[in-house]
């Protein structure tokens, strides 16, 4: 008997007991569906948030320094020396964030403000919309001139043309010379709600001397490991401590994200993986009484020549095919399901081509194992006594 | 052909033991038309388990074209089974599930026979006891005679020298029952070796040798009254 002959013969009988089969690949169909959707849901959650860090630029490297006091002390033109001394690295801005008030119809609204050099646009992707980024000339002469995220833009000046108007941050006014391009969907405390001013225009503002945050960009996206390296190393030459400072890329953020998610979707697919299992089980149960019920089949077959291997070869089939239609169900309700609470969660779905094949292949070895046993006990029934069975 | 040399089978029920064969030697040989009578427990049943490869006698030698079955191995039975044995039962034993040329086909699957020619031979089984017109029907659905009919061509489909029929008529009535004796004896005329199983006397008078057995032992081997015609 082949194999094709024996799947034929096991779609016949999922067909003629529909009931029992469903309720037997029931187990499978739950805990496909729940590998799927789990592994999507994170793998979606995940993709979220990696989207998020890298449209901020992968060849990011964010240094923040918290000093030690004394005499001990970076300034932003060290840096800017470094990135000149450096082929692996392509440019840095300081990064001073205040919090600011920004007045609008004599109403005073709460804004982030950043100051920074003129390279920062170009380091962390901002595009501009409308006018043009900080220049050299405005940061080297402290003008009062900002860029104003989407947000600002929208909800000051209401439609009409910011380049060229006034806004007052603090009581200072600021020429607007730039509106940057929509980042976050133009919505209130996200990057969109930003003013970004000359980083030397920020430092008085606040009355902080000391630039404690840096953003670099790399030259090469291959290259960040020693770029970052490059970094510690001039800033372990001042401070002779790690303790001091701290230097982070988006791709290391995104690669511990990669190992979070990892542990999670694993954690996630073993507990799945326990449905799976209680379905091999059932079916395993179904394939028991089936052999049960089959005994005097089994003895017609003997009879008439089948041998051990025929039969234990016609009973796995059928539970691997019993545990594959449910693997396939499975599949279908998982996609469906993950669609459907990915868009109830307002993410993107992404489904892994990988994680469907793994469940597929995991059902499918489940049937062919718990439908071993059952399948060994009828290939070794002596014939006789199974032709005997009523 | 068949040859059975002190065949015993012997059942142990703790202290007790039954003697279902004790002590069986019979020949048939090729070609020969033989009925095995005797009453419900006598042995004629294990004696036709045994001749069938289906059971392993306790002690004793048996020979199958000159090969010594005994000794064999389940796989090497099953092939036995499938290229020299066809058996007819009393309760026809058709699978539900296939229709009637699936069910003709199973020998020649396990076989190894690709699909056409399969087909081909199980098609002309069922052309000779009668029933090709009803290939696709489910058995559920013919007679008790017409099951018995298709379950011979199952039998006959392999062409296997030797077919051995279990009280091949006695879940059918009696007219049915003459019609499928008749075609067992068509079968041997055509060469094939018959050993048939009956407790009824007028059905073994109908073969060429009458072998009885009682409490296991062969009590009498005379030749029938087809013979003696």
């Amino acid at each position: 008997m082949n194999m094709k002959q024996s799947f034929i013969l096991a779609l016949k009988s999922l067909k003629t007991s529909k009931m029992r089969s469903f309720l037997t690949m029931l187990g499978i169909i739950i805990g496909v569906a729940s590998v799927i959707i789990l592994t999507s849901m994170v793998d979606s959650m995940k993709q979220l948030m990696v989207d998020k860090f890298e449209s901020m630029g992968t060849n990011l490297i964010t240094v923040s320094i918290s000093g030690r006091g004394g005499n001990r002390r970076v300034e932003p033109e060290d840096m800017l020396k470094l990135v000149e001394e450096k082929d692996t690295l392509q440019a840095v801005s300081p990064n001073i964030t205040i919090p600011a008030y920004i007045k609008n119809n004599n109403e005073n609204q709460s804004v982030n403000c950043i100051g920074t050099s003129e390279t920062y646009h170009e380091i962390n992707n901002i595009g501009i919309e409308s006018g043009r980024y900080l220049s050299y000339m405005d940061v080297e002469r402290r003008q009062k001139n900002c860029v104003i995220g989407s947000y600002v833009a929208k909800n000051v000046f209401q439609g009409t043309n910011p380049i060229g108007q006034i806004i007052k941050l603090n009581g200072n006014s600021f020429t607007v010379v730039g509106v940057a391009e929509e980042k976050a969907g133009g919505t209130q405390g996200s990057q969109d709600d930003r003013v970004y001013l000359p980083y030397t225009v920020a430092r008085t503002l606040t009355f902080i001397s000391r630039v404690s945050n840096y953003t670099f960009s790399a030259a090469d996206k291959n290259e960040l490991e020693q770029a970052i390296a490059d970094i510690e190393n001039a800033l372990f030459k001042v401070y002779q401590s790690e303790d001091f400072y701290n230097v982070i890329s988006v791709s290391a953020i995104v690669d511990t994200l990669d190992e979070l998610t990892g542990t999670l979707t694993l954690i996630l697919v073993g507990i799945a993986g326990i449905s799976l299992l209680v379905g091999g089980i059932g079916i395993m149960n179904i394939m028991l009484v089936s052999v049960t019920e089959r005994t005097r089949e089994i003895g017609v077959r003997k009879s008439l020549g089948a041998t051990p291997w025929n039969i234990l070869s016609q009973f796995v089939v059928e539970a691997a095919t019993t545990s594959g239609c449910g693997g396939v169900l499975g599949i279908v309700l998982g996609i469906g399901g993950a669609y459907a609470l990915c868009s109830l969660m307002d993410m993107p779905t992404v489904i892994t081509l990988g994680s469907i094949i793994i469940a597929f292949s995991v059902s499918a070895v489940i049937g062919i194992a718990f439908g071993y046993f059952p399948a060994r006990k009828a290939a070794r029934l002596n014939p006789i006594d199974a032709l005997r069975h009523d | 052909m068949i040859e059975l040399r002190d065949i015993y089978k012997i059942y142990s029920d703790g202290d007790s033991e039954i003697r279902a064969l004790d002590g069986v030697t019979m020949t048939v040989e090729q070609g020969e038309f033989v009925a095995i009578v005797g009453q419900s427990g006598s042995g004629k049943s294990t004696c036709m388990n045994i001749i069938g490869c289906l059971d392993i006698p306790t002690s004793g030698s048996y020979h199958l074209n000159g090969i010594d079955v005994s000794t064999m191995n389940e796989i090497e039975l099953s092939h036995i089974r499938n290229q020299t044995l066809g058996f007819i039962f009393q309760q026809y034993n058709l699978l539900p599930k296939l229709n009637l040329l699936e069910n003709v086909e199973l020998p020649l699957i396990y076989r190894g026979l690709s699909p056409k020619e399969r087909e081909e031979k199980a098609k002309i089984a069922l052309e000779r006891v009668g029933l090709l017109d009803r290939a696709k029907k489910m058995p559920s659905q013919l007679s008790g005679g017409q099951q018995q009919r298709v379950s011979i061509a199952r039998a006959l489909a392999g062409e296997p020298p030797v077919i051995l029929a279990d009280e091949p008529t006695g879940a059918l009535d009696s007219k049915t029952g003459r019609d499928v004796l008749d075609f067992i004896k068509k079968l041997n005329d055509e060469g094939t070796t018959i050993v048939l199983i009956t407790h009824d006397m007028s059905i073994a008078e109908e073969a060429k040798r009458i072998i009885r057995i009682q409490d296991g032992k062969i009590i009498s081997d005379m030749p029938g009254r087809r013979n003696a015609l």
